[in-house]
């Protein structure tokens, strides 16, 4: 898909976030990670938020979760998702310990598809030939 | 319970001296935001009995980069303190600590805090926001997954607490319909037709779980207060509202770091200001807090502590908070029916003054002494909490 189509804001990947959106791009995900207090943190930065170390590397998640929260859009608020409205936005409690920001795909946008503590994975959008957006989708218990 | 002197450091040291709102509000696309400031400030220093000349601090946000230089310019005087702080609509809250703290430690003894945005208007002159820097976080991680603004991230926080503690669209829909009784007492707010709580309940879906009528208005207005000392406040027109406790919070930005989706700041700084002011809950005459959405308000109370943790929707059942029901809470009409700009906060401040001086009319509640004040800002980021009183 060519940058021109694709009609939603972008993500342009920060020096400190490269490896995650590099990771996408493969279709995997890529979670920082502390070595000094041993937790995983989120968004990515070269220090650790909980503790303030530097000592940080990456580990690749199982990309499984659960749906901490989810909000259904009836009213897109920027043109690009005018064709698509409902969408759901919703916020991901990864296995692997942190929380992110994502759209809930291949489910309905209605109550008797989706509530809190579903199970869900990871898919990954190719969006441009640049961008791959991690979403997720429902699985089985 | 007589305020703990120890503890209340700005006892009776700081008031409160003039508040009032611009000169029209509600669909005025004839004035632009600097108009709303300057016009409001006028206002309340005539309230006051203060003039321009007297001010010394200026305190202001939401009028572009450098708000109180703009600001400032704008209204002829060159302040020697100055604070932008801007942090969403808790910013003009926030700002009167600020400004106690200022006058207590003698670096100034006017302070004007104003405020004026055209949220209804800018649609129709075309006023777009500030570019956000694509490398921050937000740009990155949340802009591309939907752009939707407060009925996005609000919306995820209320399905939590829904989810966590049984709140239903009901309740949510009792502080409408309480909010609105509440409006029709007052000649300035913008929706003043009566509500039920099946006129909300039937109202279109916005962003799940938030009907429109959940949501609120979006306005053109100002408004402005003047604090000062404890020597200068005896010299004003009107009588005098103490800043008897304050605090202040902000917890996350982007809504993955919240770090708990179904409270908000309100439980770090309301307790501050209560200590601060000496003062119980149940001593409290009349409640302003900021309800961007009707669940901001339910969310509020319970973070502020006037309730439990997730007991905010039975709190609110049976028309508590509309005028008679025991509990009165946002009583110019909120942000749902009264006005709404952008960041509402300055408003809970007038109408406190008001409630507290006596001079709200058909909606004043009887021997109004103690108000408490909440204001949030950014995604349930930042609030503002204030105890005030009255002589």
């Amino acid at each position: 898909m060519s940058n021109q189509k694709y009609p939603k804001p972008l993500p342009t990947p920060s020096p400190e976030a490269q490896r995650f959106w590099e990771g996408t791009k493969k279709h995997e995900l890529w979670i920082p990670y502390c070595r000094s207090c041993e937790k995983s943190y989120w968004y990515p930065r070269d220090f650790c938020p909980h503790c303030g170390s530097r000592d940080v590397e990456w580990r690749r998640s199982g990309g499984k979760g659960r749906v901490h929260t989810f909000a259904i859009h009836y009213r897109a608020f920027h043109p690009g998702w005018t064709d698509e409205v409902p969408y759901v936005t919703a916020l991901i409690d990864l296995d692997d310990g942190v929380r992110i920001f994502s759209n809930l795909v291949e489910a309905e946008a209605d109550l008797k598809a989706i509530r809190c503590e579903m199970p869900v994975e990871v898919v990954f959008e190719d969006v441009t030939d640049e961008i791959t957006l991690p979403k997720f989708r429902p699985v089985s218990e | 319970m007589t305020p703990d002197k120890e503890k209340a450091g700005w006892l009776k040291r700081i008031a409160i001296v003039g508040a009032d709102e611009s000169d029209e509000m509600g669909i005025v696309p004839h004035k632009g935001v600097l108009q709303h400031h300057s016009e409001a400030a006028l206002n309340a220093l005539d309230d006051a009995g203060l003039s321009l000349a007297d001010v010394d601090g200026l305190f202001t946000a939401g009028a572009g980069f450098a708000a109180t230089l703009q600001v400032a310019e704008y209204l002829g005087i060159q302040p020697r303190y100055t604070d932008s702080t801007s942090v969403g609509g808790s910013s003009f809250v926030m700002h009167v600590e600020h400004a106690a703290a200022a006058i207590a430690a003698g670096l100034i003894d006017v302070a004007l805090i104003t405020h004026g945005e055209t949220g209804y208007s800018n649609r129709f002159r075309k006023v777009s926001r500030a570019a956000m820097d694509p490398w921050f976080p937000a740009a990155q991680f949340e802009m591309p997954y939907h752009v939707g603004g407060p009925p996005s991230t609000y919306a995820l926080a209320c399905m939590r607490h829904m989810h966590q503690y049984g709140t239903t669209h009901e309740q949510l829909a009792e502080i409408a319909v309480a909010t609105r009784k509440w409006a029709m007492l007052n000649p300035k707010a913008l929706m003043r037709d009566p509500l039920t709580i099946d006129d909300v309940l039937s109202s279109r879906w916005i962003t799940y779980p938030f009907h429109l009528l959940d949501c609120c208005l979006v306005t053109d207005a100002g408004g402005a207060i003047v604090l000062t000392s404890v020597e200068r406040a005896k010299d004003c027109r009107k009588k005098p509202v103490w800043v008897l406790g304050s605090g202040e919070a902000h917890t996350h930005w982007t809504l993955a770091n919240m770090p708990d989706l179904t409270t908000t700041p309100a439980s770090i700084s309301g307790p501050r200001a209560f200590e601060m002011a000496g003062v119980r809950h149940e001593e409290i005459d009349v409640v302003e807090v900021y309800d961007s959405f009707t669940y901001t308000a339910l969310v509020t109370l319970e973070a502020l502590g006037f309730c439990k943790p997730g007991e905010g929707g039975a709190f609110v059942s049976g028309q508590r908070t509309a005028p008679g029901g025991g509990f009165p809470l946002n009583t110019n009409g909120g942000g749902l029916s009264y006005t709404h700009p952008g960041m509402y906060g300055m408003f809970l401040l007038i109408e406190a003054t008001r409630q507290l001086r006596g001079e709200c009319g058909e909606r004043q509640v009887a021997d109004a002494k103690l108000a408490c004040v909440n204001g949030t800002g950014g995604a349930l980021s930042s609030t503002g909490t204030l105890i005030l009183g009255a002589d």
